[in-house]
């Protein structure tokens, strides 16, 4: 079973170098453990451009799909038996990136 | 066998074997919804066919044979509208499953999944009443005096969620069972005390219905992890407070303080069972968790024979102990109300008051300081304070009480 675990933040500061080490330390833990599926980091939101391309005709828009205080900075997908295993590893997660994460399963077997 | 006595058998079944029949289904078919729907239906059938048929000699046997057939065949059913995933899954696990030991038993996978911490708090215990308290939506609506629509969906969507997001069905391992039985003891407090001081102008004082579920839980819990400190702790402090439920609430629907109540009303059958549950805890040498410690406190006020004859000075000493494992301003304003009798009036009211910003908005603070100002012949700031007690309290029987109290100042 995988699970985006999304990485939240309020602020466009970047990870500082001491965040930045302890999540590899925490990165290198998922890979040996199997947990690892994928992770990155996000551009803050103003890099972000929308496409509406259900008209037939892609319409660009500047800026993100909504704007709000908080935003996703960043993600992993891991792979977990269960969400107690999911929950364990995203309040690691949490604690290596010094910022809030939310846990949704994904879609489909 | 009278239509009476099925109908006892029938309330009997439900009460002992809902809870099993859910748990031993959700374990086989690894789907609350599937298990909840197969055991209504077999109590279903029970209420249609017992009458006539006789009430079987094993009814719990019955009742798990019966829902399991019914969830074969919708089971069967649904594989027809094409899902392969199911029919591979009704291929293992097709024996019954054998005598477990204590801590295998499934109702306390299913007590654990109901309760589990990524579920909203209200959520849990409308899902933990339905799976293993085995109360109709209805029921439930009316306890909580919410719509029956809102909570259906509420257990509808923590289903699909438990299932979605894969939350297990199981114990939690050694190291996190401690804060998960936590988890599962503050949902059973939660009942009983919505219960025991229901919420509502237009509601009941007191919910018998929530008390005695909560109690019935808690019993289970008790039974199945009978060497959990706390939920020996816990059971002993709602059978003690259960004990005082007839002296608490006049004829006239008002609620009655500890030192006005009727003690010969009190129910010495309970208070002997839960001053044995204390007792049990005491001979441990374990250090006691706080609902340990509530029951302490609760035992020594149903041990004495009126309110003068209350060791009060071990009331205090077990309410130190207790901020110590819990500082929330609550335990301390009940430490004040001991303090109270301790030391008198005027130090309570100090250290009452220095709760007064983490407190102003909870009618007991109010009520608490009515009292001890009313107490010290203060009696302006006495009503004042009954006043505002009277505009936040939310239960009936208190509010009453309230009102009588301050007109009663002089």
């Amino acid at each position: 079973m995988q699970y985006l675990v999304s990485v939240i933040h309020d602020s466009t500061e970047l990870a500082t170098a001491d965040e930045m080490a302890a999540i590899d330390v925490f990165n290198d833990r998922l890979q040996a453990e199997g947990h690892w599926v994928f992770a990155a980091g996000l551009g803050s939101p103003s890099t972000a451009t929308v496409i509406d391309n259900r008209g037939g005709e892609a319409v660009f828009t500047d800026g993100p799909f909504v704007e709000s205080k908080e935003y996703l900075a960043g993600f992993w997908i891991m792979e977990a038996a269960d969400l107690d295993v999911a929950l364990k590893l995203a309040a690691e997660g949490s604690k290596a990136c010094n910022r809030k994460v939310e846990v949704r399963p994904l879609l489909g077997e | 066998m009278s239509q009476i006595d099925v109908g006892e058998a029938i309330t009997r079944a439900h009460h002992e074997e809902w809870a099993r029949v859910v748990a031993a289904l959700t374990r086989r078919f690894g789907d609350l919804d599937i298990a909840e729907e197969a055991a209504a239906e077999a109590f279903a059938t029970a209420v249609g066919r017992w009458p006539a048929d006789g009430v079987p000699p094993n009814p719990g046997a019955w009742l798990t044979t019966t829902a399991n057939r019914k969830a074969i065949d919708r089971i069967r059913r649904e594989n027809n509208r094409d899902d392969k995933q199911k029919e591979a899954q009704l291929l293992y696990d097709d024996d019954p499953p054998g005598p477990l030991g204590v801590i295998e038993d499934d109702r306390l996978r299913l007590i654990f999944t109901c309760c589990h911490p990524a579920l909203a708090m209200e959520t849990r215990m409308a899902l933990t009443l339905r799976m293993v308290g085995g109360l109709a939506v209805p029921e439930i609506a009316r306890a909580f005096l919410v719509q029956e629509t809102a909570v259906g969906q509420r257990i509808t969507r923590a289903k699909a969620k438990i299932k979605a997001a894969r939350i297990p069905y199981r114990v939690p391992c050694a190291e996190d069972l401690p804060a998960r039985i936590s988890g599962v003891l503050a949902v059973l407090y939660l009942v009983f005390n919505e219960g025991y001081l229901a919420t509502g102008p237009d509601t009941d004082p007191v919910r018998h219905d929530l008390i005695a579920e909560a109690i019935r839980l808690t019993r289970l819990i008790r039974a199945l992890m009978p060497e959990d400190g706390e939920a020996a702790g816990l059971l002993a402090l709602m059978l003690l407070t259960e004990a005082r439920r007839t002296a608490r609430v006049s004829a006239s629907g008002e609620l009655v303080t500890l030192d006005e109540q009727d003690r010969g009303t009190w129910d010495a059958a309970l208070i002997a069972e839960g001053h044995r549950l204390v007792r049990e805890r005491l001979a441990a040498r374990v250090a006691p968790g706080r609902y340990q410690i509530l029951a302490a406190i609760s035992a020594v006020h149903t041990s004495a024979r009126d309110v003068r004859a209350t060791d009060w000075s071990q009331v205090v000493a077990l309410y130190d102990h207790l901020v110590r494992l819990d500082p929330s301003p609550i335990i301390a304003l009940n430490r004040a109300i001991a303090v109270a009798e301790l030391d008198g009036p005027e130090v309570a009211l100090a250290a009452v008051d220095r709760l007064e910003d983490k407190l102003a908005g909870y009618h007991a603070y109010h009520a608490t300081r009515a009292d001890l100002l009313r107490r010290l012949g203060r009696s302006q700031k006495s009503r004042a304070a009954y006043d505002k007690a009277i505009e936040l309290a939310g239960n009936t029987a208190e509010t009453a009480s309230l009102t009588r109290r301050r007109d009663q100042l002089a």
